[in-house]
């Protein structure tokens, strides 16, 4: 159709910019952002586990790093992310098999998975606090 | 490709407020302009109507509109009974038939877009170019290689069931224009409605063809830029669910290869 004179200058219909919000859509955004924090993520973990090949010294640089506020506050991001994803994933396991694609189970399935989501993230905190 | 926003030329501008008729039930419209003729942005025009005088549908208040204040209001329109799929657009946010939609059932302003993502060749009206060439892509009709019977394709009570929940699509495109992916990618994925169709003739008993339709989705784009955001299965307006088709499809594709 290019080159057709008015066809040329046709603008695009808004998308974004004025599609409503939902929660199923933001869930699936939401996946994304998780599973790209995973590759910084998995950056962390690498760098803990080089240094600690690279000697006694550089350990406790790393790991005096990752103990501090700030460390912890990245870390506790870090498992957040990573459980998110894991939930989501589950859900899209389910999806894989045909099954809850049923508006009401979707609708279930993005209002659980945030919540399931945070309450693993402190669980797993404060187990790690109290076996520390 | 993902662009977040609009291009320059696409970018809507503030724009007539038309005189308010008089009544006291009036009830504010905000509608998507762009006229190809006069070389300016799209703009949003605010009409009121009086809904004492007006029809119960999204689809009665835009047609007054254009016999009343703005012959020049334009937009696609035919049965006014959700099943010419022809006033498919983006009524407060999600994209429905203008005509199944009840005014009552928006708060506030009424924001009227045309479906997203598309060309527009004015005002409401998209261009569906596409769209419907993709629906051809599929090839959606009978292929068979058994001699044809004597009489009609034979089809059990069971097999037939299967095609329900399919075939009532009218292809209005509401869910396909609701797709995140297929608002980025829509030159190379087929999108939830043209995929619904594809599993329509994949699922029809009488279809011989089936493996060849198969291998005609499998492809990195076609099919597989459904990511299960289940924007579609919520627009649809006729209640089906194209999210659930596209994943029997990923499932026939698993199968096929154990």
């Amino acid at each position: 159709m290019a080159g057709t004179g008015a066809s040329d200058r046709r603008p695009l219909s808004p998308h974004l910019q004025v599609y409503k919000p939902m929660l199923s859509m933001m869930m699936s955004i939401i996946h994304r952002v998780t599973g790209a924090a995973l590759y910084f993520g998995t950056f962390l973990l690498v760098w803990w586990l080089v240094a600690a090949a690279a000697g006694p010294e550089y350990f406790d640089f790393v790991n005096g790093l990752y103990g501090s506020w700030f460390g912890r506050i990245i870390l506790f991001g870090y498992t957040w992310a990573l459980l998110h994803h894991m939930i989501g994933g589950i859900r899209h396991f389910i999806w894989d098999t045909g099954r809850g694609f049923e508006l009401e189970t979707v609708e279930w399935m993005s209002k659980a998975a945030p919540v399931a989501s945070v309450a693993l993230t402190v669980a797993v905190w404060i187990i790690a606090y109290i076996v520390r | 490709m993902v662009e977040f926003t609009l291009p320059k030329n696409s970018q809507v501008q503030p724009g007539k407020a038309w005189p308010k008729p008089d009544g006291k039930r009036l009830k504010e419209f905000r509608v998507y302009r762009w006229n190809p003729d006069d070389g300016s942005n799209p703009q949003l025009d605010t009409y009121h109507v009086d809904l004492d005088e007006c029809g119960p549908m999204i689809l009665d208040a835009i047609i007054k509109i254009k016999n009343e204040q703005d012959p020049t209001l334009t937009f696609r329109r035919s049965c006014r009974e959700g099943i010419c799929g022809s006033c498919a657009m983006n009524i407060d946010g999600t994209n429905t038939l203008a005509c199944t939609k009840g005014i009552d059932e928006v708060d506030g302003p009424v924001k009227i877009y045309p479906l997203p993502h598309m060309p527009v060749v004015k005002d409401l009206v998209p261009d569906m170019t596409r769209f419907y060439a993709q629906h051809r892509s599929i090839e959606p009709w009978l292929k068979t290689l058994s001699p044809q019977p004597t009489r009609e394709w034979a089809q059990s009570k069971d097999d037939r069931e299967k095609l329900d929940g399919l075939y009532e699509c009218i292809l209005c495109a509401c869910c396909s224009t609701s797709c995140p992916s297929y608002w980025w990618n829509g030159d190379r994925y087929l999108g939830p409605a043209i995929l619904l169709q594809a599993y329509r003739w994949l699922i029809d008993s009488r279809d011989e063809a089936t493996g060849e339709r198969l291998d005609n989705l499998e492809d990195p784009f076609r099919l597989y830029r459904c990511h299960t955001i289940m924007n579609c299965s919520k627009a649809c307006p006729k209640g089906l669910n194209p999210a659930k088709a596209i994943a029997e499809i990923k499932k026939m594709m698993v199968e096929r290869r154990v």
